[in-house]
């Protein structure tokens, strides 16, 4: 508890930038598990369709990185 | 090579764990470089001499494969060719359709460039992927943008093109949110995401090596963090590895969506 307490006294320093990009990265971990745990589902249910399944699954991953890989950049381009 | 970096400099002269300096991370100093040489305010720098590597590389290669064509391709002309049907038969024909041969070359070259100058990164002597200066993937949405876009005017109009955008069948209420999205959509945020998303990956992708190689130096003492150097050189391995399926993926998703904004530049049916 006291700890707690000097804690909020001191403040808290360090990179804000790693901050953020943890808060980023959780949509796109959940997108990707998403994606890629439906493409599993999907080929379960119908392994001839495998190909087109994993085609659009490395497709739709890109761009779910692309907002992870935003937030690793952002800090950098407003930083210092 | 000549980076305007203390990283490199400060790793030659010593620098490993408890020797004082601290970890010199890499940074935004390892994206800048030294120009080999300048005229007046044009400095030509080492990413400038990569990409245009790349291109030679590109245009020699299809020129060498292409010279003397045979009906039954061999050796040279074979990769060419696939290279050439990869993304006539994956890429421009399911996005753009019935017109897709016309925007073959231009997608082929799209791909090939882009995936040359990300392999810089993981090439030993080069070690830069040019993607990662802002300016390049910039320079290349914007003719992706001139594309689109004299493609756009040419079969519907401006506003025809933009009416075109938003489907039929729509209730008012959800419009009202609709219309401006898909605007600021086809005008601003297609370019800069096709740009940033190129840009980013690169970036990440180089900070990550650079990271892991200097930390395998860093960590290197004649002790237990011989173990975590040795850690880090392996991770530098499995991130090569991971860097060379994103090289290729990116420049795929880039030539894709492309060829999907020409396709929906030329679709007349209304889907």
């Amino acid at each position: 508890m006291s700890a707690a307490v000097d804690l909020a006294a001191t403040g808290v320093s360090g990179s804000l930038g790693a901050v953020a990009y943890g808060l980023a990265a959780i949509g796109p971990g959940i997108g990707i598990g998403l994606i890629f745990g439906h493409s599993v589902e999907a080929i379960a249910r119908q392994p001839e369709a495998r190909g087109t399944i994993m085609s659009t699954a490395w497709i739709g991953f890109a761009l779910t990185e692309a907002l992870a890989l935003i937030g690793i950049v952002m800090p950098f381009v407003f930083g210092k | 090579m000549s980076t305007t970096a203390t990283a490199s400099t400060v790793l030659a002269d010593g620098c490993h764990l408890g020797s004082g300096c601290g970890f010199p991370a890499p940074g935004l100093d390892n994206f800048s470089f030294t120009p080999i040489f300048s005229i007046g305010a044009l400095h030509f720098t080492k990413p400038m001499l990569l990409a245009l590597i790349s291109s030679l590389i590109v245009c020699g290669f299809f020129y060498y494969a292409f010279r003397a064509p045979k009906l039954v391709p061999r050796g040279a002309q074979n990769v060419g060719e696939l290279g050439y049907e990869f993304v006539r038969d994956q890429v421009a024909r399911p996005m753009i359709g019935k017109e897709a041969d016309r925007y073959v070359p231009f997608l082929l070259s799209l791909f090939f460039f882009i995936w040359v100058m990300n392999l810089m990164s993981i090439i030993p002597v080069a070690s830069f992927p040019v993607m990662s200066k802002i300016g390049f993937p910039i320079s290349i949405v914007a003719m992706v943008y001139i594309a689109y876009w004299t493609l756009a005017i040419k079969r519907k109009g401006f506003f025809g093109f933009l009416r075109s955008t938003i489907p039929g069948g729509v209730p008012l209420p959800v419009l009202i949110i609709l219309v401006p999205v898909e605007w600021a959509r086809v005008l601003i945020v297609q370019p800069f995401t096709l740009a940033v998303r190129l840009f980013a990956n690169m970036f990440a992708g180089h900070m990550l090596l650079a990271t892991f190689m200097a930390a395998t130096w860093y960590l290197t003492s004649a002790s237990v963090g011989a173990l975590f150097a040795a850690g880090s050189a392996v991770m530098v391995v499995v991130l090569t590895a991971f860097e060379m399926l994103i090289q290729a993926l990116q420049a795929y998703i880039f030539v894709m969506l492309t060829a999907q904004y020409i396709g929906e530049s030329l679709a007349t049916e209304g889907h």
